[in-house]
């Protein structure tokens, strides 16, 4: 490869997941960042006890991503042939962690609007 | 990755994600020479493309952004583009015949002409084309990019319907002959049996794809639990099994170890599909095999165009005889017609019949002919870029890269290494390599 720019590396993830699905997800990343910076904003504070769950949702999130990468790219965990690799399935599952426990946080202070009682 | 926390979490996350996977050493040369979208320079000169694969897309794509005026004429008969790096992910029963095929039309930029027809005749001298319709074309500048002929007609007893039956595939032929490859090694390695892969002796695009199928069996039949019922016969058409010495050591080794048998100066001559015996020249005469499984891959020459209809060929030296474009192995300017250039496979250079080869060679022919338009010095050389994902089974492959010298290349050095069998690499084949691909068609990667 010789060159990098912003618009190969977005038709790379077009490419690598079909348009509809990288559209969906790109909607769907959107709406979820959109909805936690809101309750974000609504709440002025992080919730603990909703952080909590969020954080248990984390391990999900990682074998989810992990699982979906490899269906998609015709993979298994013996493939792993070096150090280079492991990296790329932690970062992987990294994001999967991350964005659950957004997820789950967002969800949480959607639907339990109404819990200000914990809010200092 | 410790800041901004709430913004835009996605989306700094992902890019850098990508940075990591395909990036490494490749985004520093995001600043590169050529990357400057300089003001678009006033001509009137004609440029005529010959094909519109791979090089002659990207090309008419890179020249109409560069210049004001030009009138550029893509000639190409095929109404279907094929992303042909895919044929080989098709014929190990990964992705459907149309995952290669797409319009040529929707690739070429606007504001050009396509003649959808082939080149006929070449005439250097009076700087014309004919094309098979009968249209006579007068140029300024003519670029080659026909890519190769696969000649088939070379193998003795083959034709193109038997692939698919008899234990016959071939996998270069087409999406659909890719597709019918799988469907018979499918049948092969749940069976049991002899299969039997070579190479021709000539020049060839992507050197390494008769290697990766030999593999692909091997895993396809391991994964079946078939493989103690398999037999894996490589016959290498000279005395090594690829043409880069470190590379070559490391299939040797990866052969052995997944008991694949070799033997040399095996060139193949004909097939017989009733008795399904391939008959190879070798030092020592004729020898016969016995296959349940082939693909057969012919010999690559120049298309008859240039190689017997126009005088752009080699006159000597080793790549006369097939007739491939004498050109300049730096500039790919003809070495006797100097409004000419060739880029893609039918460049008579010594390496770089890959797509990944054709994204280095276009902007150095983009930047001789703007040159020689603005009255500047070109600054761009190709040194010999070839590079070529040597899947050794599904999910693990190795990123050779190489050039002129034999020399390894890696575009991410201390990060991907190249005669590892990393799943990065196949990543990479796999879902980065035909958005890169496209990207290039239109001129932006
Ligand atoms: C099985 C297989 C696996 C491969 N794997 C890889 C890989 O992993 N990585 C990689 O980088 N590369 C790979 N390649 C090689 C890559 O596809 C080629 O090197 C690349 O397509 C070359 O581009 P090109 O433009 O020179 O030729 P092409 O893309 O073949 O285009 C040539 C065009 O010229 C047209 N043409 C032919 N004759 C005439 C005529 N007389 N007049 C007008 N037009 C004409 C044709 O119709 C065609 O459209 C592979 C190829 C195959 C077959």
């Amino acid at each position: 490869m010789q060159e990098l720019t912003f618009e190969t590396m977005f038709a790379v993830f077009q490419e690598m997941f079909g348009a509809g699905l990288f559209w969906a997800m790109v909607i769907a990343a959107l709406v979820v960042t959109m909805a936690y910076l809101y309750v974000l904003i609504r709440d002025r504070a992080v919730s603990w006890r909703k952080f909590l769950w969020a954080q248990l949702s984390m391990p999900v999130g990682a074998v989810v991503a992990v699982i979906f990468v490899q269906r998609i790219t015709h993979s298994q965990f013996r493939d792993l042939g070096g150090p280079i690799d492991w990296l790329v399935l932690l970062g992987v599952a990294a994001l999967g962690a991350v964005g659950a426990a957004i997820l789950v946080y967002t969800v949480e202070s959607l639907i339990w609007r109404r819990s200000h009682d914990e809010v200092s | 990755m410790s800041h901004d926390r709430t913004d835009d979490r996605t989306g700094a996350l992902g890019r850098r994600d990508v940075l990591g996977l395909f990036g490494g050493a490749t985004a520093l040369t995001l600043l590169a020479p050529g990357e400057a979208p300089a003001q678009p320079i006033r001509s009137s000169a004609r440029i005529v493309i010959l094909g519109a694969g791979a090089a002659g897309t990207a090309l008419a794509n890179r020249l109409s952004e560069r210049l004001d005026g030009a009138q550029i004429t893509i000639v190409d008969p095929r109404v279907r583009h094929y992303y042909q790096p895919g044929f080989t992910l098709i014929g190990a029963g990964l992705k459907p015949a149309n995952y290669s095929v797409s319009a040529t039309s929707d690739w070429l930029p606007r504001g050009i002409a396509w003649i959808e027809e082939g080149a006929a005749e070449i005439d250097a001298t009076a700087k014309t084309v004919t094309t098979t319709g009968g249209q006579s074309l007068d140029y300024d500048y003519l670029v080659v990019a026909t890519g190769l002929k696969l000649d088939f007609d070379a193998i003795e007893g083959f034709s193109m319907d038997l692939v698919g039956t008899n234990g016959i595939g071939a996998v270069y032929a087409g999406p659909e002959q890719a597709a019918a490859s799988w469907a018979e090694m499918d049948r092969f390695t749940s069976e049991g049996g002899q299969a039997l892969f070579y190479r021709p002796a000539t020049g060839m695009k992507c050197a390494g794809a008769p290697l990766k199928y030999t593999l692909l069996t091997d895993d396809t039949a391991r994964r079946k639990g078939t493989r103690d019922n398999v037999r894996i016969t490589y016959a290498a058409h000279s005395g090594s099994l690829f043409g880069v010495p470190i590379v070559n050591e490391k299939v040797r080794m990866v052969f052995e170890r997944q008991e694949i048998d070799v033997v040399h100066n095996h060139v193949l001559r004909a097939i017989d599909p009733g008795a399904k015996t391939a008959t190879f020249d070798t030092p020592e005469g004729q020898e016969t095999y016995d296959f349940d499984f082939t693909n057969v891959i012919p010999p690559m020459r120049a298309p008859d165009v240039v190689r017997f209809n126009s005088d752009l060929s080699w006159q000597d030296g080793p790549l006369a005889a097939d007739g491939w474009a004498e050109v300049d192995k730096h500039t790919l300017r003809h070495g006797r017609y100097p409004e000419v250039f060739a880029v893609g496979d039918i460049a008579g250079v010594p390496k770089g019949k890959t797509a990944a080869s054709v994204k280095w060679q276009v902007p150095v022919v983009e930047d001789q002919i703007v040159s020689l338009i603005a009255g500047t010095e070109p600054t761009e050389r190709y040194d010999g870029y070839t590079s070529c994902p040597l899947i050794t089974r599904v999910g693990r492959a190795m990123l050779i890269e190489f050039d002129y010298n034999n020399n390894l290349v890696p575009s991410f050095p201390g990060v991907i290494a190249p005669l590892e069998e990393l799943w990065i690499s196949w990543l990479m084949k796999e879902v980065a390599l035909k958005a890169t691909y496209n990207a290039m068609l239109r001129g932006k990667a």
